[in-house]
């Protein structure tokens, strides 16, 4: 076992099924001699060679659609978007190609490609470098979105998306990169997409999050504890297909929810999961299921974002709003 | 015996020593942000070192108080020579609340003045070319004279928009002149693995306008070939792509090593050809320059510096209550 940051444990699932699986191809802008504008490629060119890992002219759109053309003939592309608020350009290619290749081929055509791209705030980078966008994919039938919040479930995430069968977008949260290090095993292992993991239990109230919101998640939690509140914590890590059986089965216990993103209310996936729940498990809650999000607006500027993002407090606060209520 | 060159243009003295004068200041901004960069003090930098000549040439053969400018991020010579000052470009450096910019909304170098009819961009390289055209669309449907210089880098000449926005201004005639500053480099991708063309300028052909290749580093010649591409566009004979090339010679931003993808030697070349002694050096063997008079230059645009950084430093940032406005009409 080694001690990895998250992008070494990135690097390390790269490097895994570039050797398992010759079919992997890995590219983008700058991931080649560069190693990555994050050095998440960094060596891989040196160690798998130009014709599978290389740099791609400066254009998402062709990124998209060339992965298209190369998964058709059995390839397994996990091109990288430099940062996910490019991914714009390449709109098309994901949401109305990839998504829709098996569907319109009657199921004999598959498109498993992995979009990695970096995202997310509190890193001082402005909009469009900072963005969670993910819920623009999870619209969209026939995406997956995957989203790890640590290094161990990063690898073994990632080495299930290159695996699948289906196109996944992988979000690598930017301020998670370097955060911390954790044990992650040197062998390959695979963690089942569309699987959450219970972080911690409890039984007062369960909270949902994803990403770098797991963390300010388990803060509150350790906060709640020191005043005789138990909060169960929830990492979706996939955020589509949504794993609502172990919210529910969360639900049923604690009777009270809060959701939790970084994006945008009206962006991200936490209305989707509140419709589910009150669809599903109505009779099981005791208060209204809450959101913890960014305001509706566009991301903040430096000096603005610490305001701007959520965090434990903000979750502490709607914590008690949902027990008191 | 140097020849006197710009004469020739229908340029003055006055004229040049400003082009110069001009170039100087983006170059000493540049690198002091480098410098409040290190400091700790600005949160990013990205450069117009190597491409001051292309920008200031470029800006000059336009009329700066009727046409307009689509810049990108490196465009400092630019925005300067269309009324952009030390102190607000500074105050963008540190993301102020004054910043014309963008209110430090945006990254520095996302410029935008709307006095100046500098147009302001996104993040997303190429975004502002289809911008360009459109708003030269409107100038000829509203009969008016102006031309949109709109500028970004080879490596996003490989951009749907650079494609799309280029045909469009081709079919419809419009003025727009597309300058590409080819700096050889995309981030660490070189031009080589970026075009199969030679020249970015080959690609004018495919939307029917004229391209050509001018030296970066030279003042003069980009300056004519904008100029030629103004009155074309003014005469209502549609776009024209220019290529001005030269070098990057600095990493591509704050955040970039450049060690890990070209040689430290390609760097030195490159300095060789560094417009700012060049032309320094063509000014002084016509005799309009003298060291006594760049001197005199030198110092007064440090104390510009100094005053710009001065202010922007102690300038207050936007009150984080703004992050509410400008989302939908008030
Ligand atoms: C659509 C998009 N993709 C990627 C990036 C990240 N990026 C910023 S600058 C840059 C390289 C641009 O190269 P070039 O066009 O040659 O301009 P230069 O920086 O060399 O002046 C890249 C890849 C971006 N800003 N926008
Ligand atoms: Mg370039």
């Amino acid at each position: 076992m080694a001690q990895m940051t998250m992008i070494q444990a990135i690097t390390d699932a790269l490097r895994t099924e570039l050797k398992n699986d010759e079919n992997v191809l890995v590219y983008g802008e700058d991931v080649g001699k560069n190693g990555g504008v994050f050095r998440a490629t960094e060596g891989l060119q040196d160690e798998f060679g130009e014709d599978r890992v290389f740099d791609t002219p400066l254009a998402e759109s062709g990124i998209g659609g060339i992965s298209i053309g190369l998964a058709l003939q059995g390839f397994r592309p996990v091109p990288e978007i430099q940062f996910f608020g490019f991914v714009y350009e390449a709109m098309d290619a994901i949401n109305g190609q990839m998504a829709r290749m098996r569907y319109r081929s009657g199921g004999t055509k598959a498109q498993p490609i992995t979009i990695r791209s970096p995202f997310g705030g509190g890193v001082h980078t402005p909009e469009l470098h900072a963005d969670s966008l993910e819920g623009l994919i999870a619209q969209q039938p026939g995406m997956k979105v995957v989203i790890p919040s640590s290094p161990y479930d990063a690898k073994g995430l990632l080495i299930s998306s290159i695996r699948d069968n289906d196109p996944v977008v992988f979000l690598e949260h930017m301020k998670l990169y370097r955060s911390f290090r954790e044990e992650v095993p040197e062998e390959e292992y695979t963690i089942d997409l569309g699987k959450a993991e219970v972080k911690r239990e409890g039984a007062d109230v369960t909270l949902v999050a994803y990403g770098a919101m797991v963390h300010s998640s388990l803060k509150a939690a350790e906060e709640l504890e020191k005043n005789g509140v138990s909060a169960e914590v929830i990492d979706l890590r996939t955020v589509m297909p949504i794993d609502m059986d172990t919210i529910l089965e969360s639900v049923k216990k604690t009777n009270r929810v809060v959701v939790v993103q970084e994006a945008q209310r009206q962006a991200g996936v936490a209305a989707h999961i509140i419709a589910e729940i009150q669809e599903r498990a109505i009779l099981h809650l005791e208060a209204p299921v809450l959101r913890v999000t960014a305001p509706d607006t566009v991301y903040a500027f430096s000096q603005a974002e610490e305001v701007w993002l959520p965090n434990y407090n903000d979750i502490i606060e709607r914590v008690n709003q949902v027990v008191n209520f | 015996m140097t020849e006197n060159r710009h004469e020739k243009l229908g340029l003055s003295d006055e004229q040049v020593l400003d082009m110069y004068r001009t170039m100087l200041l983006a170059r000493r901004i540049d690198e002091r942000m480098w410098l409040l960069n290190r400091a700790g003090k600005i949160p990013f930098v990205i450069s117009c070192q190597g491409q001051e000549a292309a920008q200031v040439g470029a800006a000059f053969a336009l009329d700066r108080n009727k046409d307009y400018a689509l810049p990108y991020y490196r465009d400092m010579g630019v925005v300067l020579a269309f009324g952009m000052t030390a102190k607000e470009l500074m105050l963008s450096g540190f993301a102020k609340a004054e910043d014309p910019n963008s209110g430090g909304r945006q990254m520095p170098g996302h410029f935008g003045q709307k006095k100046n009819r500098i147009v302001t961009g996104s993040s997303p390289v190429t975004t502002q070319v289809p911008h360009a055209v459109g708003i030269a669309l409107a100038g000829k449907m509203e009969e008016k004279d102006f031309v949109s210089l709109v500028t970004f880098g080879e490596g996003s000449s490989n951009q749907g928009d650079f494609h799309e926005g280029a045909n469009f201004a081709g079919v419809h005639k419009l003025p727009v002149i597309f300058m590409v500053e080819n700096n050889k480099y995309a981030i660490s991708v070189p031009v080589s693995k970026q075009l199969a063309c030679e020249k970015v300028s080959d690609r004018a052909q495919g939307y029917g306008m004229p391209g050509i290749t001018v030296d970066g580093n030279d003042p003069l010649a980009v300056y004519e070939a904008v100029k030629q591409a103004a009155d074309r566009g003014r005469q209502g004979e549609g776009p024209s792509l220019i290529e001005a090339v030269s070098y990057r010679l600095t990493a591509h931003s704050s955040d970039d090593d450049d060690r890990t993808y070209r040689e430290k030697e390609e760097v030195e070349a490159a300095r060789q050809e560094d417009s700012i002694h060049t032309f320094s050096a063509y000014l002084r063997e016509l005799g309009i320059l003298t060291e006594e008079k760049e001197q005199e230059m030198q110092d007064e645009i440090m104390k510009l510096v100094n005053e710009a950084t001065d202010y922007a430093e102690n300038a207050a940032y936007a009150e984080p209550e703004t992050i509410f406005n400008y989302v939908y009409a008030e």
